[in-house]
């Protein structure tokens, strides 16, 4: 007791530079928050820096090319040493393939999302929710080795030679299914399915948590009416959820229009004239992938970038879109009345 | 009129209660309830087919040999993936050191101010983020550091990778942040700590375990792109830190240089690598591939699996079950 007394009598006044320390500690709250904002408003120049540089970066091809760089042509022009560059190709092969991956995947998506949320036992909803997820989480680069060597030649080349026999007599659908499918089934049918693969998860899981946000109420609802459980999903919660899952969807062909390394290793890379599914292309992401390390010169670069910028606004759309549609699902629903 | 009284009196013959019509009715339901399940398992077959065919393929090339060896030439038989893995290890680090500090501070502020502009805007900012293709982070590196710098260099790789990472990182701490308490902060508060000292000793704490959940998440995700690496670490087969560290040693260089120099260089990793030889000719390059790919798999597979699990068990135990 004593000892302690006369220790706090005999303690000398602290150094200056320490009290001023422990004196900025007290008030530390003036810093921690400049630090906080700052990061967090460093987090969003990140976001407007990505946006700008690749402004910066397309300045040469951008003077050059005008809007021609992007619009719908018949004649593929895409000579580096001749610095002649036409971007639809890329464009092109980027939106048919991830149309394709849409139309396959959304059927299925939303047939995993019903039964996750709605049928599936409490027990089994979470390993199976993980298991879908797993899908999402392997890397595409694993995707892409198992597509050329197992995937295309097991599956798509059957799938393409089918597909020509029966689809590519019909007139006018036709067109986009004149073969011959490579040998090795590098198409644009290929990227297409591998990415219906890819995006699958991304479109369930959002699908699923929209649906999951409905309040219980509208399915006691509908099924006091005397509605089938089908017909409680498909006439009440898909409409009510419907801008949710519209923005799962976009989500998804977002997802779809970047992804660049299972695509580049599938779709052969060729500039050709014909619009078919089952003829190899070259998309917006994989051409960048391809030649951008090694471009042949500045105008080259910049031409890159330019598809780089076209790819980053087209993402960027879909992607705010995406939110608010599928935030607006969920500030409709009060949280205590979520399912 | 009549119409109407006959719509009251007596429902038109369609409402009626018709068997047939019934069982219509619950036929449908029946296909379209068992279509979901089947369409469930039709999705997941890829996985299955996936996990189980890098399994076979890559587990005959698996040895120590292959972890601690260097490439050799083309053609030559053997040989491993030495400079992908420290590759890998220095471009994750990296991409740590830049994306978990501002990751987590920002994700404080939007965790404790949600409903500010600035708030709302860096959670939207994060959502379109994580949306930007990696192929585009790629170009923002290339364009932010290797330009400038004049070459490529596992500098660049990890700030592209980095900021990968950073949405993935702020999401999770907001949440788990978001998780901890209110009555645990306000007593802290109550007690006269100041802001930052609550957080810092009483929030983040708390928070930690699904803090590094969310970090870990954001390794697999970087460990496992190939896209932004093409053009910032660009890959280089004679990548060795031994190497590095020796010349460094051997000029008397300070331990600063040496870091320098491990950061200068490019560097490969592993999904780069897995790329390179899945287009080579060689079917020795393409064996190597599989074995690349089971091993990225099982470090992708294995971090989502655990820290799933993990957080799960903490949600539960915070909610107080």
């Amino acid at each position: 007791m004593s000892k302690s007394s006369t220790k706090l009598i005999n303690q000398r006044p602290p150094a200056p530079w320490l009290a001023r320390t422990r004196q900025l500690l007290r008030y530390g709250d003036r810093p921690w928050n400049a630090l906080t904002i700052t990061m967090a408003v460093l987090t969003i120049l990140l976001m407007l820096s990505i946006g700008v540089l690749l402004w910066i970066d397309s300045s040469e091809s951008r003077a050059a090319f005008g809007w021609n760089f992007l619009t719908p042509t018949l004649n593929a022009t895409w000579n580096p040493p001749a610095s002649q560059f036409l971007a639809w190709p890329f464009i092109y092969g980027t939106l048919i393939t991830s149309i394709t991956a849409l139309i396959l995947a959304i059927p299925i998506a939303l047939g995993i999302a019903m039964f996750l949320s709605e049928l599936s036992p409490s027990w089994l909803r979470t390993p199976l929710g993980w298991l879908v997820e797993l899908l999402a989480a392997i890397p595409s680069v694993v995707y892409g080795l198992w597509g050329i060597f197992i995937f295309l030649p097991l599956v798509v080349v059957p799938v393409g030679v089918f597909l020509e026999k029966t689809l590519g007599e019909v007139p006018g659908l036709g067109i986009f299914f004149i073969g011959p499918i490579p040998a090795s089934g590098s198409s644009r049918l290929a990227a297409g399915l591998i990415l219906a693969i890819m995006i699958t998860p991304t479109i369930a899981a959002v699908t699923r948590d929209v649906l999951l946000a409905i309040p219980r109420s509208q399915r006691e609802a509908s099924l006091s009416l005397g509605a089938t459980q089908w017909e409680t999903i498909w006439k009440v919660l898909i409409p009510y959820g419907l801008s949710g899952i519209l923005g799962a969807v976009i989500l998804g062909l977002g997802r779809a229009l970047g992804e660049t390394m299972a695509v580049t290793m599938v779709i052969g890379n060729s500039i050709e004239g014909t619009p078919s599914l089952l003829r190899p292309g070259y998309t917006m992401s994989s051409v960048i992938a391809n030649e951008f390390a090694e471009a042949f010169n500045s105008m080259h670069t910049n031409a890159l970038v330019e598809i780089g910028l076209i790819l980053f606004v087209m993402t960027l759309l879909f992607n705010i879109v995406a939110r608010l549609l599928v935030w607006q699902v969920g500030r409709r629903t009060p949280q205590e009345a979520r399912a | 009129m009549s119409s109407t009284t006959q719509s009251i009196g007596a429902p038109s013959r369609r409402l009626v209660f018709s068997k047939a019509n019934f069982r219509r009715r619950k036929i449908v339901n029946g296909i379209m309830l068992s279509l979901t399940g089947v369409l469930t398992v039709v999705a997941l077959i890829p996985l299955f087919w996936i996990i189980a065919y890098v399994i076979y393929k890559g587990w005959q090339f698996i040895s120590f040999a292959f972890f601690t060896q260097m490439p050799r030439p083309l053609g030559m038989v053997g040989g491993g993936i030495k400079p992908s893995i420290e590759g890998t290890i220095v471009l994750t680090t990296l991409a740590c050191l830049f994306a978990i500090p501002p990751g987590i501070l920002a994700a404080f502020f939007v965790a404790y101010k949600p409903n500010t502009p600035l708030g709302i805007a860096v959670r939207f900012g994060t959502d379109v983020l994580s949306g930007v293709p990696s192929i585009i982070i790629g170009i923002f590196g290339y364009a932010l550091i290797v330009k400038p710098q004049g070459h490529y260099s596992a500098l660049a790789g990890g700030v592209a990778l980095a900021i990968l990472m950073l949405p993935i990182i702020i999401r999770t701490t907001e949440e788990m942040v978001k998780l901890v308490p209110q009555n645990l902060r306000e007593g802290s508060l109550a007690l006269g700590s100041p802001e930052w000292k609550t957080a810092l000793s009483v929030t983040f704490p708390a928070a930690l375990n699904g803090i590094i959940t969310g970090i870990l998440l954001g390794i697999a995700r970087a460990s496992g792109e190939t896209a932004p690496l093409l053009f910032t670490s660009l890959g280089s087969s004679n990548y060795s830190i031994e190497r590095i560290v020796q010349v460094g040693l051997a000029t008397h260089q300070n331990i600063f240089q040496i870091f320098l120099n491990i950061v200068e260089e490019p560097c490969d990793s592993l999904p780069l690598t897995l790329y390179k030889y899945s287009q080579m000719p060689y079917p020795e390059l393409v064996s190597q591939a599989w074995a690349v790919a089971l091993i990225l798999m099982i470090l992708v597979l294995a971090i989502n699996i655990l820290s799933r699990l993990w957080v799960q068990a903490r949600v539960a135990r915070m909610q107080g079950r």
